[in-house]
Parts: C-alpha cells; structure tokens; sequence
C-alpha cells in the first residue's frame, strides 16, 4: 500500500457494508435454488413448472417497487431539487427495467406449458407488465438523450410520474378489455400455496429485495460518480483553456465551439 | 422433474443477468472511481444539503 | 386571464397551422396514405379490413398525433420562441391547454376524411353516430393531452423526433384500447359497452390534463 492511510482511498463503489450485502444475496440465492428445486413440493396441476413461481413472483413484486421508488424520488426532486433523490429515482428505473425484463421473460416461460401459451393479449397483468417495461424504458432514453443535468432530472421526473399515474388506467383498461384474466388470484394472498412453497417464495422475495438494495446501492455510486466526473471534467478543461489564454498561445477563441450545449 | 427444460431456462435467464448486471456495474464503479479525484468521493453527500 | 391565455395560444398555433397549411397538405394526406397501406398490408381482405377498422384508424391517429405534437414542438423551439411565451406573461397552464387545443382542432380535422375513408374503402358502416363523435372528441383530446405535455419535454432534446413516439405510444396505450373498442360499438363489429369505455377515456384525458397543468410550467422554464 503506497497510498497514505489517513484516507481509505476505495477502488470501486462497494464497501464494507455492500460487501457483506452481496454475500447475503449470493448465499440467499443458493438456498433459494436449493429450496426450490429440491424442497418446495410439486404442485398438483402445474407439477414441477410451479418452481417458477420463486423467480417470477419476486422479479413481478420489484418491478412495481422499482416503480414507485422512482415515482418518490421523482417527486422528490421536482419539489426539493434534491440531486440524491433525483440519483436514487434513475438507479431505481434501471433496474427495475430489468426487473421488468426478467418478469416477462420469466412470465412468458412459466406461461408455455401452464397456460399453453407464451403471451395472451387479454392476460391483465402481463400486458400492464409490458406497457411498464416500454414507459420505463423510455424514461431511459430521455436520460440518454442528454443535456444539462437539471434538465434532464426535470424530464425524467415527468416521465416517472406520468408512469406512475398511467399504469393504474392501463391495468383497467386491460381488465375491461376482454375482463378475462389467465393469471391465478394473488398467489401470495388466497392461501392456496403450500407450506413449503410459501415459506420459499417469502425467501425468494426478501434475497430479491436484498438484490435490489445492493444494485441501488452501487448503482446510485454510479450514478454519483458520474455526476462528480462531468463536473471535473468541466474544471479541467476551464482552467487548461485558462493557461492556454494565460500563456498567449491562441489569441481569439473559435466563437463555434462555445454555443450551449443543450 | 417435469419441465425442467423451462425452469432450467427461466432461472438461468434471471441468475444470468442478474450476475451480468452486478458484474456491469461493479467495472462501471471501479473504472469511474479510478478517474474522479479521492476528494470527490463522498458520494453520500449532496451538494444542495445545508 | 387563464381562458383569455388560453385562446391566445390555440389562435396562435391555428393561424399559424392555417398559413402554413400543413394539417390539409401534409398531415391529412399522411394519414390517408397510412390507411391505405392498411389495405395493401392486409391482402385488400375486405371482411378482415372491416373487422379491423377501429384499431387501424386509431393506429393512424396515432401517427398523425406523433406528427402534430412535433409540429406544435417546432413552433416553439425555433428562434427561441418559448422563452418569449415565459416573457410574456402567459401562464404555462394555460399554454398547456391551448395547444393541446390546437392539437386537437387539427386532429379532428384529420379524422373527418379518415372516417370518410374507412367507410368506403373499408366498408364499414356507423351504427352510432353520437357514440363515434364523442369518442373521437374525447379520444382525441386525450392523446392530444399526452402529446402536448410530451412535446415540451422532449423540446429541448437534440433526439427528440425519435424520444416522442417511444414515450407516447405506450403512454396512449390506454385511449387506443379504449378507442377502439368503443369503435367497435359505434361501427356495430363487436358486441361491448362503448360508452363505458368512453368513461374510461375521459379518465384518461382527466388525468393526462392535470398531469400536464402541473408539470408543463416546470418543464417550460427549465429545458
């Protein structure tokens, strides 16, 4: 170690705490698979495909919760101006895109052989799914699309919320649509699931969620890091171009190059 | 086991990606962390925060 | 004062629709292409034509919606002219409401010859005239609504022709479902309930209003 000690210098997002985390979730996750592949019993009708369950229910549940997230922290920023909050909502919808992502593809694997079927257009909850993931996903893009950073938080606070006050209206319209739905009644709530089956979905769900706490984590860091390096890279450049001027190396600046970026 | 062929792919998907995500986002942190001065990372700190 | 900004704005963007003719010259003839290729599309299949009549002419509205939300958008983006709206005075709710009300008028416009189309080129025929009229009101100004509010917030992108379809396609998911099945009423093909899905659409348009009063001033002053 050449670095002074002073200053724990870390070389990556992660830390003690996340550390710890992670190995939480890697253990939780062997024993979910090992629950549900060797424990969970089979189902009467679905018979082995019921494993599913402990995949697509939990990515389901953090997809909506990514979605909220990002609707209070995108509440939070346009009313607080608070960069955190405005960080936390971006981590929140990338991940939960891909929470969405895994529940649809999950969703539509689990459907084959129960439903018959990879996709139903009358499906309730698959369809609302869909819409979310392509909302979501455009949110994305608006941040990808660039600019001044408050501008973009602003926008893509908007699109957080038209999202989350969008989707309600979206699952209704859908339920009306053909007020047909393949999916059981809430698995978790009709008390239909078996002992062993409960007790490894509620695990499925809590190292889900520990999975989604360590990806916020690191990736609010990220996102953080991000922010600070667009800001050096700014104050790096302004004081070259300073010496630059300084040292009488160039006379005029090129009027071209300084129009706002926007 | 029944259907194994689907569970088989339906957790492999979801472990897969998961791990490709987390392995994604742990370069993005080292390689970001490298390039921000030791200063800047204090990242549990807003600048807007009285 | 906010329905006297109100008129001002949707007068402003329909005289300017007006001389620049874009809405009979370029977004009507658009659509009607749209339906034709519909036609070509689906093998000139006259039964499966009818049967898809309503989802079709929505699908077109759709588009066309894309292409008057980003005629609305350019008006204001070029030469900076929104920050002279700000300057002026003029409340950003009531901006907001006026060009969703231009919006509108111009779309409405659009789905005269549209209906006119589907029903001899697609030999459909309307049952419920009322029912098909109120839901292209409603409908219609609900899309425009959502298209407004996404309008000024993709005004400042570099990318922002591309941003809108793929925010306001799945956001309008809800009026095309909606339109369509009470098209599907008006026009007799299948047996539901258009008015309670005109219900639905007014909820739409309710909530993509308030969404839009809120948010548009915020978006206004900062991109």
């Amino acid at each position: 170690m050449t670095q002074s000690s002073c200053i724990d210098v870390p070389s990556g997002t992660g830390s003690r705490a996340t550390r710890l985390l992670g190995l939480v979730v890697v253990g939780g996750l062997v024993a979910v698979v090992l629950l549900g592949f060797f424990v969970a019993p089979q189902d009467d009708q679905q018979r082995d495909a019921v494993r599913m369950i402990f995949v697509h229910v939990p990515s389901a549940l953090l997809t909506y919760t990514a979605l909220i997230v990002a609707a209070v922290g995108s509440l939070m920023w346009l009313w607080k101006r608070s960069v955190w909050w405005d960080l936390v909502a971006n981590a929140a919808v990338e991940i939960g895109v891909l929470f969405c992502a895994l529940t649809l593809i999950t969703g539509s694997i689990w459907g084959r052989p129960t439903w018959n079927t990879y996709w139903d257009w009358g499906d309730v909850r698959l369809v609302t799914t869909l819409i979310l993931f392509l909302i979501m996903f455009g949110y994305l893009a608006v941040r990808a699309a660039g600019g001044d950073d408050s501008a973009v938080a602003t926008r893509s606070a908007v699109v957080a919320l038209i999202a989350a006050v969008n989707i309600p209206i979206v699952n209704r319209s859908v339920e009306w649509w053909f007020d047909r739905t393949l999916h059981q009644k809430s698995s978790l709530t009709d008390g239909n699931l078996e002992n062993m089956t409960l007790f490894t979905l509620v695990v499925g769900i809590v190292v889900w969620a520990l999975a989604f706490v360590w990806a916020m984590i690191h990736r609010f860091r990220v996102g953080w890091l991000e922010r600070e390096l667009r800001s050096v890279d700014l104050q790096e450049s302004l004081i070259a171009r300073r010496a630059e001027v300084l040292s009488g190396a160039t006379t005029d600046p090129d009027p071209h190059t300084q129009g706002d970026d926007r | 086991m029944t259907h194994l062929g689907y569970l088989l792919a339906g957790w492999g998907i979801t472990i897969g990606v998961g791990v490709l995500y987390a392995t994604r986002l742990i370069v993005r942190g080292r390689r970001l962390t490298r390039r921000v001065p030791a200063g800047r990372h204090r990242w549990m700190t807003t600048q807007d925060r009285p | 004062m906010l329905w006297r900004d109100l008129c001002l704005t949707a007068a402003k963007d329909l005289r300017i629709e007006w001389r620049s003719r874009v809405t009979t010259g370029q977004i009507v003839p658009f659509a009607a292409l749209v339906l034709m290729l519909f036609g070509f599309a689906l093998d000139a299949d006259r039964r499966l034509l009818e049967r898809a009549a309503p989802g079709l002419f929505w699908m077109t509205m759709l588009f066309a919606a894309v292409v008057g939300v980003q005629r609305s958008t350019a008006v204001e983006t070029a030469d900076g002219a929104r920050r002279a709206l700000l300057l002026a005075g003029v409340e950003p709710m009531a901006v907001f409401l006026g060009k969703t009300v231009a919006i509108t008028a111009q779309l409405l416009i659009v789905e005269v010859p549209l209906v006119a189309g589907m029903v001899v080129f697609y030999g459909v025929e309307v049952e419920a005239w009322a029912l098909l009229v109120l839901t292209c009101l409603v409908a219609t100004f609900a899309i425009a609504a959502a298209g407004s509010l996404l309008g000024a917030l993709v005004a400042g992108l570099r990318a922002r022709e591309t941003v809108l379809p793929i925010l306001l396609f799945p956001i309008s998911a809800p009026a095309l479902i909606g339109a369509a099945r009470a098209f599907d009423d008006a026009l007799g093909i299948a047996a539901v309930d258009g008015w309670a899905w005109l219900g639905l659409l007014a909820g739409f348009g309710v909530v993509n209003v308030v969404l839009g009063a809120c948010a548009y001033g915020v978006l206004l002053e900062e991109t």
